[in-house]
């Protein structure tokens, strides 16, 4: 399929409900400020800009969180967005600290060290949490948490995620909604660990495949048959369905080993906003 | 009757100040002339409780329920909550409450348990649906879910029903389509549209607004008059007080003009509804 169709979303009826998600629940675990990294790509841009509507651009706390690995673009459009966001940037290189983890590291590799700086980007900004009372944003898109593609106690963690019920394709639509600056939209999206490195070299297909593929699978419960019968290529499909599988775990936390009546994530389930 | 659709932000498993909420918003409903005021489904409670639901419920003969008669001399109040019964069994209940006396309880009947929904797995589901009267006319409660299957407004048309109560906690879900509201709030609109001018009854539903655990209310209340139209409409997913003029000549009015509740034939319903079950309870292989 050269052109999948990717699902629509209403930009307007987003905006107000993921502002409201953040204020609402942000005010709820008695947090009024927010704090996110800026990665200068599309995910985190939305994410910014929602949060400073959601708590207003003073309240946001973002940084930017380079090594000495790092495009230095990837810098240059972090601060194109907080400067149109409204948000001030700072910056907090992580060379020094990432340079030491991995010297005690035996052999790392390309993966293994992207691992390391998103787990020391978790860090940095769960540290700001605590020291400026605000909630950690996360910015992984629904068709990252299906593909598995985040990094688990790294990017995948965060207090509150707006973005987590958007697809790829929806993020972007959303980004222009916003004012998003162009060129952070319309590059293609890269985790930044290596040089020239894509997501979609890395995952073997595009965006708008795997939206397409998903939102069929997912939303609409299509089966893998009946999207190859509509045209899709039979790798495609197995291939994005044994990401959604593999990476199950990613979605959920640790299994605890049941012994009592009553376990927690069992018989002992509350609502996180229990009593607020 | 002036009522006042109360669509609120309950906090979640929070039962002190959700009745302190409930008092504020019956105060400045009475004083904007509300003679009645309908609350959303578990405004005492929240609704996403999962396990706190038992330690969030209330007995009718409990002091929450006393205070809300007191609350009721203001103001005639339609609201919902987790009901501890005999038998450990919890309902997902609505009171109908005024002059200081609880007039009616009703029981949710369907309780969703598909999606995101499990309310079979902390609720008993309730076995009547009753219309009751009020200084208002024949009132009947459905709660949320009741309102989507067509047998609990069927009933309630058969028994007279004048002011049919809704209280909804409806999340908010579709977000594709446009027109700047979630899709699952257009379709309850129809049901009310429906209802109003099948049985010639005003519909008043109010839905709860406000985000537990990622999940947005959508609110959008409504209230529909008995030729189906619109009488006034919530702010989508913001809390509000929403005014309406509830009048019993229109109800005359419109059941003259279209007596489908005259025409209507609960006997044949019945008795080819027992057929479809006999029929249904026949082995078939």
């Amino acid at each position: 399929m050269s052109s999948p169709s990717v699902p629509h979303l209403d930009t307007e009826l987003a905006t107000r409900v993921l502002v409201r998600f953040l204020r609402d629940e942000a005010a709820r675990a008695g947090f009024t400020r927010l704090v996110l990294g800026l990665s200068g790509g599309i995910d985190s841009a939305v994410a910014a800009f929602l949060a400073a509507h959601a708590v207003g651009p003073e309240n946001v706390v973002a940084l930017a969180l380079p090594w000495r690995g790092s495009n230095p673009q990837s810098l240059e459009h972090g601060r194109l967005v907080a400067s149109a966001a409204g948000i001030a940037l700072g910056v907090a290189d992580l060379t020094a600290a990432a340079d030491g983890l991995l010297a005690v590291l035996p052999a790392p590799t390309p993966h293994r060290t992207g691992n390391v700086l998103a787990r020391l980007r978790m860090v940095t900004l769960w540290d700001r949490s605590l020291a400026e009372r605000a909630l950690v944003v996360g910015t992984s898109n629904k068709t990252e948490l299906l593909l598995g593609y985040g990094t688990l106690h790294g990017d995948l963690a965060s207090a509150l995620n707006p973005l987590g019920d958007l697809w790829k394709c929806q993020v972007r639509a959303l980004a222009r909604h916003l004012g998003v600056p162009e060129p952070v939209i319309s590059k293609p999206p890269s985790a930044d660990l290596w040089e020239g490195q894509t997501d979609e070299g890395e995952l073997g297909f595009t965006y708008d495949q795997a939206d397409a593929v998903l939102s069929r699978l997912v939303d609409a419960r299509e089966t893998p048959n009946a999207l190859v019968a509509a045209g899709f290529h039979r790798e495609l499909v197995d291939a994005i369905v044994r990401r959604v599988v593999q990476n199950q775990y990613k979605r959920r936390g640790p299994l605890i080993a049941k012994l009592s009546r009553r376990t927690v994530g069992w018989e002992f389930r509350y609502p996180r906003d229990w009593a607020t | 009757m002036k009522a006042a659709l109360a669509q609120i932000a309950p906090r979640l498993a929070d039962v002190p100040a959700n009745l302190a909420l409930h008092a504020e918003t019956v105060h400045r409903a009475a004083a904007a002339g509300a003679g009645l005021v309908v609350f959303p489904e578990l405004s005492l409670s929240g609704y996403l409780l999962m396990e706190a639901a038992p330690e969030v419920a209330i007995t009718l003969d409990g002091p929450e329920m006393t205070r809300l008669r007191e609350l009721s001399r203001e103001a005639a109040l339609a609201v919902g909550f987790v009901e501890e019964a005999p038998g450990g069994r919890f309902f997902n209940s609505a009171a109908f409450l005024d002059g200081g006396e609880l007039l009616h309880v009703h029981r949710k009947v369907y309780l969703p348990s598909h999606g995101l929904f499990d309310e079979t797995r902390h609720f008993a589901a309730g076995d009547r649906v009753r219309c009751f009267d009020t200084r208002f006319g024949r009132v009947g409660l459905l709660v949320c879910r009741d309102f989507w299957h067509l047998g609990p407004a069927y009933l309630l048309g058969c028994q007279d029903v004048d002011v049919m109560c809704v209280l909804s906690a409806s999340p908010g879900r579709g977000a594709e389509s446009g027109g700047g509201r979630f899709e699952s709030v257009t379709s309850v609109a129809l049901l009310g549209d429906t209802y109003a001018r099948s049985f010639g009854c005003h519909v008043l539903h109010t839905n709860r607004a406000g985000v537990e655990e990622g999940v947005t209310f959508a609110g959008g209340s409504e209230a529909y008059g008995p030729s189906g139209e619109r009488l006034a409409r919530g702010a989508d997913e913001d809390p509000d007080l929403v005014l309406v003029d509830v009048d019993a000549d229109a109800r005359r009015a419109a059941r003259l003009r279209m007596p489908f509740l005259k025409e209507e034939r609960p006997h044949l319903i019945l008795r080819e509804l027992q057929r479809v079950l006999a029929e249904r309870a026949a082995p078939r292989y």
